[in-house]
């Protein structure tokens, strides 16, 4: 599969997807002001990697910041998981957030409420 | 003399806005164009005046937060006073802050037509306690969808759940057709 990787900027964020490395990360801050224009290819990339997927994936959020509406794109790309994990794939959700910022906690265990996945929370300093 | 009236009238103005904005403790004022480059620019501006203050850093991310949020909101539903400005996006922005908060204030013209639906929005926000926001803002995630000017719908419950206040809003009519609509953010600083 190709690999994504798109440098994040003030309101876009890092993006990596490496199916051969094992390498699936989402990092940095999110407030674009389309989120569809933004997030598209990396929906589509993920419906190609759900067609055949690692064993196991292991997905880095490493988000300071998003708006709203990457929100609801979160939930979206989280449920594509979800269903690569009914189909017998193992998949960990690895969610960072800093020690500071109780609202990004919440915001991952807010998804994982919603979504059938493991979510390991990580928290860092700097 | 009648342009060193105005300009007299000008100063006055100036003078003014200068002396309210240092009494209410404002700092930050805009009016004009919304746009995502403002947005860009006012949240980095505020961010690095803040950066600069002893502010916590959860404070600072909420206050960052909230200003995006207001900001996006007119951007993607601000109405416009004429039909000839229809496309254009303007708005209030004024960023306040005193011993115990910061403000975030944002006016913009709206369409009487779609106040009932805002004001019902509003008001069942403010309805909620956190978790009920909480449950409000998953539901809301799952059942909605991204309309066409790139919202989910989720901005209010989301200033409310991160500031852990009331929404304060107002809409004072303009005209038969338009109001302008006003709403306060407030973040304890503490």
């Amino acid at each position: 599969m190709e690999v994504i990787n798109i440098k994040g900027t003030d309101d876009t964020p890092n993006v990596i997807l490496d199916k051969e490395k094992g390498h699936f990360e989402i990092s940095g801050r999110s407030l674009p002001e389309d989120v569809n224009m933004f997030y598209t290819p990396i929906l589509d990339w993920i419906d190609g990697y759900a067609e055949g997927p690692n064993d196991s994936t292991e997905f880095v959020f490493k988000l300071e910041y998003f708006n709203t509406a990457s929100s609801k794109v979160i939930l979206d790309i989280l449920l594509k998981f979800e269903e690569i994990v009914e189909n017998g794939n193992k998949v960990v959700i690895k969610w960072h957030y800093h020690e500071e910022e109780e609202d990004m906690l919440e915001a991952g265990e807010e998804y994982a409420d919603i979504v059938d996945i493991p979510f390991d929370y990580v928290v860092y300093t700097d | 003399m009648d342009k060193i009236k105005e300009n007299q009238g000008f100063l006055d103005f100036a003078y003014q806005m200068y002396k309210s904005m240092k009494t209410n403790e404002i700092n930050l004022v805009y009016e004009g164009e919304v746009t995502q480059e403002i947005t860009k620019t006012f949240t980095s501006l505020t961010e690095r005046s803040l950066a600069k203050s002893a502010e916590s850093n959860t404070v600072q991310r909420k206050v960052f937060n909230v200003m995006v949020e207001c900001l996006q909101n007119i951007s993607k539903h601000a109405d416009s006073l004429s039909e000839e400005e229809e496309d254009e996006r303007r708005g209030i922005v004024m960023v306040s802050h005193g011993a115990e908060s910061y403000n975030i204030i944002t006016g913009n013209v709206i369409k009487n037509e779609k106040i009932p639906e805002l004001q019902k929005n509003l008001e069942l926000v403010n309805s909620l306690d956190k978790e009920g926001l909480s449950a409000l803002y998953k539901q809301q995630m799952k059942e909605g969808r991204i309309s066409d000017k790139g919202g989910a719908g989720l901005g209010f419950i989301d200033i409310a759940k991160k500031t852990g206040s009331k929404l304060s809003y107002q809409f004072k009519e303009l005209t038969n057709e338009v109001s302008f609509f006003i709403l306060t953010s407030t973040i304890k600083r503490n």
